[in-house]
């Protein structure tokens, strides 16, 4: 494989392979000198069209910490402005002598566009619209199976903004693919028109599934993509899709509550329900840098 | 260990002779414990680090004949070298098991483990991983088979037995012993 766009791009051995070998960054991660001399002379650079906290500083953090060069491109600090194009800015980047980009835009497919125009890069899709964020799917499913030791046969529920979501995209793909079976819990207004070929279930009884649900993973209500229109209200969505303190009551206390962040506490989910131990959005934090480690060295280190 | 990984990319290792049954590399591992015990005058601050896979079973033995000899446990630990290798992007590379170093290694006398020494380039990895834990006081180095054609300065301390090969041949280490052959 030359790049990671999709989920789909790595099939159930890839994604096993990434986790098995994220295992081992994630041993780096305790150590008291937490870098390694693997991608040392390597260069990579983070395209982000889009705003982003936690993918950009991983992903750089993890090329830190892999002693690769990282090269931070932020579009609002850039030619962009002065109506250079994607295309002729990615030429311009890896002109520079780059051996992979990061690349995320808020329009789907721009990923695998940069793909087809890079020479040697490899290109790694931090996040396209609503399509697809593979290594944030990848960090759940680590975060998952270090919680519970195995995901297949796993009951997830995927709960909220799906049809923005491409965090729910690259979730239904991944966790399908290890053998766990999914479940959508979304209002109609925020489903995709289409659920045609997904490999999943659909309710929008949130309490009904919650006592089964082994993982619960809930999305944030994407108000930059009009998400606020889908709803009548803000409470009422909390109210039906929201995990509240009386609905976290429901939970199996071995569940799972995984959220790809930024969390919106009091929309999506309580501030309380955040706390509790069966939350592990920190923990997903922490093996995300591991699991970009892991990514990056399977594209650069010649083993992918 | 290094030899192993080769090994397994489609081809099999074919034995011709048998080098050291399993009687024979128990024995020279319960040498190699007491000559680890009386170089450094015992137990006191030595670290056993197994390299993955191979010169993990070989540092439980040491430190089995050596809780035998001496009568205590000494520290052990497992290293994962695949991360510090120079040969990254040449071939594939990854890694095999875990790395657990039981404790700050600054100031430790660090026993590496491995079962085949060859080129030395395993060995040069690990100490790079090594003084990524510390700064161990000193650092010894114990193999089973010393089999040649070095391309790096580096000698073993401990030494099960040398063992002349070609550049082709293959050396196996299992419970069973030690066996030269060659892959096809």
């Amino acid at each position: 494989m030359t790049h990671l766009l999709s989920v789909s791009d790595l099939g159930r051995d890839g994604i096993e392979e990434v986790l098995r070998v994220a295992e081992a960054f994630a041993e780096v991660g305790t150590r008291p000198i937490r870098k390694v001399p693997t991608l040392r002379g390597k260069a990579i650079a983070t395209l982000f069209f889009e705003d982003s906290t936690r993918t950009r500083l991983s992903f750089e953090t993890a090329a830190k910490r892999l002693s690769a060069d990282v090269l931070s491109f932020s579009v609002g600090a850039s030619s962009v402005k002065k109506g250079e194009s994607v295309r002729d800015t990615v030429e311009t980047i890896e002109a520079m002598g780059m051996d992979a980009l990061v690349v995320r835009h808020p329009s789907a497919g721009v990923p695998v566009q940069v793909s087809r125009w890079v020479r040697r890069c490899k290109v790694v899709n931090g996040g396209d619209g609503w399509h697809e964020h593979p290594t944030q799917a990848l960090l759940d499913c680590f975060t998952v199976r270090q919680v519970r030791g195995e995901i297949e046969g796993l009951r997830v529920l995927v709960v909220g903004d799906v049809l923005h979501s491409r965090v729910a995209r690259s979730q239904v793909l991944a966790y399908d693919a290890l053998g766990a079976s999914v479940t959508l819990v979304a209002p109609g207004s925020l489903l995709p028109a289409s659920l045609e070929g997904w490999p999943v279930e659909v309710t929008d009884d949130l309490d009904a599934a919650l006592p089964k649900a082994d993982v619960v993973s809930l999305l944030r209500l994407q108000a930059e993509r009009g998400a606020g229109m889908f709803v009548p209200t803000l409470r009422e969505y909390t109210a039906r899709f929201g995990l509240t303190a009386r609905r976290a009551r429901l939970l199996d206390p071995d569940a799972v509550v995984t959220h790809p962040g930024p969390m919106i506490r009091g929309v999506e989910i309580a501030s309380d329900v955040a706390d509790l131990p069966q939350a592990v959005v920190t923990r997903q934090v922490t093996n995300g840098v591991a699991v970009r480690m892991a990514v990056l060295f399977l594209l650069l280190g010649g083993a992918m | 260990m290094a030899e192993r990984k080769r090994s397994n990319r489609g081809r099999i290792f074919v034995p011709r002779t048998q080098v050291l049954s399993a009687a024979d590399l128990h024995r020279a591992l319960v040498r190699m414990a007491h000559e680890i015990a009386e170089r450094n005058g015992g137990l006191d601050g030595v670290v056993l680090v197994g390299l993955q896979t191979g010169g993990v079973p070989l540092a439980r033995g040491i430190a089995e004949a050596l809780r035998q000899a001496e009568g205590a446990d000494v520290l052990m630990g497992t290293l994962d070298v695949a991360f510090y290798r120079d040969d990254i992007g040449l071939r594939p590379v990854l890694p095999e098991a875990v790395t657990e170093i039981p404790c700050e290694l600054t100031g430790k006398a660090v026993v590496l483990v491995d079962d085949v020494l060859f080129t030395g380039r395993t060995v040069r990895a690990a100490l790079h991983a090594l003084s990524d834990f510390g700064r161990a006081r000193t650092v010894q180095l114990a193999v089973m088979v010393d089999r040649g054609h070095r391309e790096l300065p580096i000698r073993p301390d401990y030494v099960g037995k040398n063992l002349p090969t070609r550049r082709d041949e293959m050396v196996d280490v299992s419970e069973d012993g030690v066996t030269i052959g060659t892959l096809q």
